[in-house]
């Protein structure tokens, strides 16, 4: 298998890599729940966590599987960073390179920024979700949690409801799951659900009604209401809840052992009932536990690079950190 | 006196397409026949090139004053020089803004005294191409202006254009539009369609820029004024273009390189490939060569838009929009539109001379008395465009690096050499 060299978005990744992450993210599943949650695989390198854009998740997410594998984290954040004094992103994340980290994170509003600056770094670049475009370790933890629930990736009919075209989540996860058979429905207000999104992966159709796509869903994707990023003009929230919000009413016409994800952050009453969130169906917890599995097997990966067929840093306790 | 001897001459205005040989005599034309005498002449042996009128650029920017970082008069019309132009257009969105005769006779004094080629200066239909009060077009027009536009923006509003076209067609200037809706266009920063969805680039739809040539097109009727529409990019607009000229509106259209050889599909996330209007559709690209070919379209213009390195150094969607184009222009005439057969070569001479010489009201031919400015280019000289060689002060060119066959040789500027290939 290819070694990766930086994670910039799944669109490019193949079945393989997408797998091999998967299954060197299950050990670090169970590392989650030892007492004592640290490695010493990484021990000595340094992450650097540039959020060029406000995230608490994904952040502390990076930060904590960077710690848990010993590594030492430099973090950037936008409130505080040079950015406000009119530093460019290139001249920041070079000072940042200059202090010899091992690999860097970014979280970025504009599309493209993580690869803008993987042409220009020597370093391993992850993408922590980049503007409207991909964000590929929320697809990835997004994987992990439907093969754990479900018993495997391939082949389910998965529906994503939503605010799809501003959706950098939506993005990954389509190309993510239609690697992997999935025949996909995108649902959501005409405006935010154009035409052009059936050519991004195959098996992707959409629809404007919330009843139709649910129906027969085996996977049920709830994306926020992304206003943030919005343009056009304003769509009033009732409206919204209307037409698109996922109700248990609405639930029932899934199957019905279908799984619910949301990446969060969640507004309860908006684009998700309160019921459903926390219903015996919804996994957003559990994509919360599986995003630091993920994140670790991923910066292990990237930056313990070690070979394809090591042992696996979390069975081997004698590498447990003194 | 200078004899260009031994070329193929190109001359779209007589159809003339012969070996003959042209005297000069000062800045002009003197003599154009087979086999003049070379008694007493300095010659210049061309033997296996094309000799054309001289090339006109309708589009350009060549940001003095205010913006000398990105270029000056002296590199932009350098650069020009070796793209084979002899003389070009330069739009009025420099800082200050060109929309007053004091800031047109800078630039023609600068240009006069260090311009490698003519500067046509272009005036601001608008003062400070706001889109609220008339610039000081007459003014303007005594100082040297050849059009005037709020190029960087389209002319604000219909209203104000009808003032504007009335205006101007009174002192006999066409009005360059910049054609954009702004509330479609809405932050956009490339053509919408399958590419920018999928790179999640906030996208600017084609009816944008149509939308706008038709209102356009509806004024020169009401108006009966001159009309160009610059950098036309889309199918819908062309097709507003075709319908005017079915009814003898005095409208014309320019295209530029860019739009001919790219589409959306070339857009990453380089800031080369970002430009205004954006890189279009592989069917709209199509059909711009179509009405390229069959006189829908009447000039090839640059839109040379020099940036900076530093400021094309950045995240896409923040970085300007705008290429440089000068040096590339010809060769991609040659590559994309002659050598695979959509236009003649005649065609595409006439789209660098004679077409954008009608569209400012001016001619533009080979015959003794006429100013001797010539483009003088080879159709099979290979080479390779680096953008670190260029005079120009900017780099961002998508075609950095781009092998090339046929390429200008030499330019002539009233009887001289403005740039000259080393052999």
């Amino acid at each position: 298998m290819q070694h990766l060299s930086h994670l910039l978005g799944v669109e490019s990744l193949t079945t393989e890599q997408i797998s091999f992450i998967l299954d060197q993210a299950k050990p670090f599943q169970e590392f989650q729940r030892y007492p004592l949650k640290k490695l010493a695989t990484l021990r000595g390198k340094t992450v650097a966590v540039a959020f060029f854009e406000a995230s608490t998740r994904t952040r502390i997410s990076f930060t904590t599987a960077a710690a848990r594998l010993g590594a030492d984290t430099m973090a950037l954040q936008a409130e505080s960073s040079s950015l406000k004094k009119g530093e460019s992103l290139i001249d920041t994340v070079r000072t940042l390179e200059a202090m010899r980290p091992d690999g860097i994170v970014i979280r970025h509003g504009s599309s493209g920024a993580p690869e803008f600056v993987a042409k220009r770094l020597e370093i391993p670049v992850v993408n922590a979700g980049d503007g409207a475009h991909e964000h590929p370790t929320q697809a990835l933890l997004d994987a992990l949690t439907i093969r754990d629930r479900k018993g495997r990736i391939e082949d389910w009919n998965v529906t994503i409801l939503g605010d799809i075209l501003h959706s950098r989540v939506a993005r990954s996860n389509i190309h993510l799951l239609s690697k992997f058979g999935a025949k996909i429905t995108l649902c959501g207000p005409a405006m935010w659900v154009p035409r052009e999104l059936e050519d991004l992966a195959p098996n992707v159709r959409r629809t404007t009604r919330t009843e139709e796509a649910l129906e027969g869903a085996d996977v049920i994707f709830v994306l926020r209401v992304q206003t943030e990023r919005i343009h056009e003009p304003e769509l009033a929230a009732e409206e919204y809840i209307l037409g698109y919000q996922l109700t248990a009413k609405r639930l029932r016409l899934a199957r019905p052992d279908a799984l619910v994800l949301h990446p969060g952050p969640m507004i309860r009453g908006l684009e998700i009932d309160s019921a459903v969130a926390d219903g015996p169906q919804s996994g957003v917890l559990e994509q919360v536990t599986n995003g630091l599995a993920v994140r670790m097997a991923l910066l292990y990966h990237l930056i313990g690079r070690a070979p394809v067929d090591a042992p696996h840093p979390a069975k081997d306790r004698s590498n447990a950190s003194d | 006196m200078p004899l260009i001897r031994n070329g193929r001459v190109l001359d779209p205005a007589s159809k003339t397409d012969a070996p003959l040989d042209i005297l000069l005599d000062g800045d002009r034309i003197s003599k154009v026949g087979a086999n003049l005498s070379a008694q007493g002449a300095e010659i210049f042996d061309v033997k296996g090139m094309i000799v054309a009128p001289g090339f006109i650029d309708l589009h350009c920017h060549l940001r003095e004053p205010g913006q000398e970082l990105s270029e000056t008069i002296e590199t932009g019309t350098r650069s020009a020089a070796r793209g084979g132009f002899t003389a070009v257009c330069c739009m009025p969105n420099t800082q200050p803004v060109n929309d007053s005769a004091s800031v047109t006779r800078g630039i023609v004094e600068r240009a006069a005294a260090a311009a490698s080629v003519r500067v046509w200066p272009i005036g601001a239909a608008s003062v400070g191409s706001n889109g609220e009060a008339l610039a000081e077009i007459a003014a303007m027009k005594d100082a040297g202006i050849v059009a005037v536009s709020d190029d960087g923006k389209p002319i604000a509003t219909a209203r104000l254009m009808r003032q504007v076209m009335d205006y101007c067609n009174s002192l006999g200037l066409p009005v360059i539009d910049h054609c954009e809706d702004p509330s479609l266009f809405a932050g956009g920063v490339m053509r919408e369609g399958p590419q920018s969805v999928r790179l999640g680039l906030k996208g600017i739809p084609a009816q944008s820029e149509s939308i706008c040539a038709g209102r356009d097109v509806e004024v020169a009727a009401l108006t009966g004024a001159r009309l160009h529409i610059a950098h036309l990019s889309t199918r819908g607009s062309l097709e507003y273009v075709r319908w005017a000229k079915k009814q003898s509106l005095r409208v014309t259209c320019e295209v530029t390189p860019h739009h001919f050889t790219l589409t959306d599909e070339d857009v990453r996330y380089d800031t080369r490939y970002k430009m205004n209007p954006p890189l279009a559709s592989r069917e709209d690209r199509d059909a711009l060569i179509a009405g390229l070919a069959d006189g829908s379209v009447d000039a090839i213009a640059t839109d040379h838009a020099p940036h900076h390195p530093a400021s094309k150094d950045v995240e896409f969607d923040r970085a300007p929009f705008g290429i440089t184009g000068f040096e590339t222009a010809l060769a991609l005439g040659l590559a994309e539109l002659v050598t695979p057969g959509k236009l003649s070569l005649m065609r595409l001479v006439e789209l660098f001379t004679t077409g954008p010489a009608r569209v400012l009201g001016v001619e533009r031919k080979i015959a003794p008395g006429e100013p001797a400015d010539l483009t003088i280019f080879s159709t099979n000289q290979e080479w390779t465009f680096r953008a670190d060689e260029s005079p120009s002060k900017s780099r961002n060119t998508p075609f950095d690096g781009r092998a090339f066959r046929g390429a200008p040789m030499a330019t002539i500027v009233a009887g001289r050499f403005a740039f000259r290939m080393q052999m």
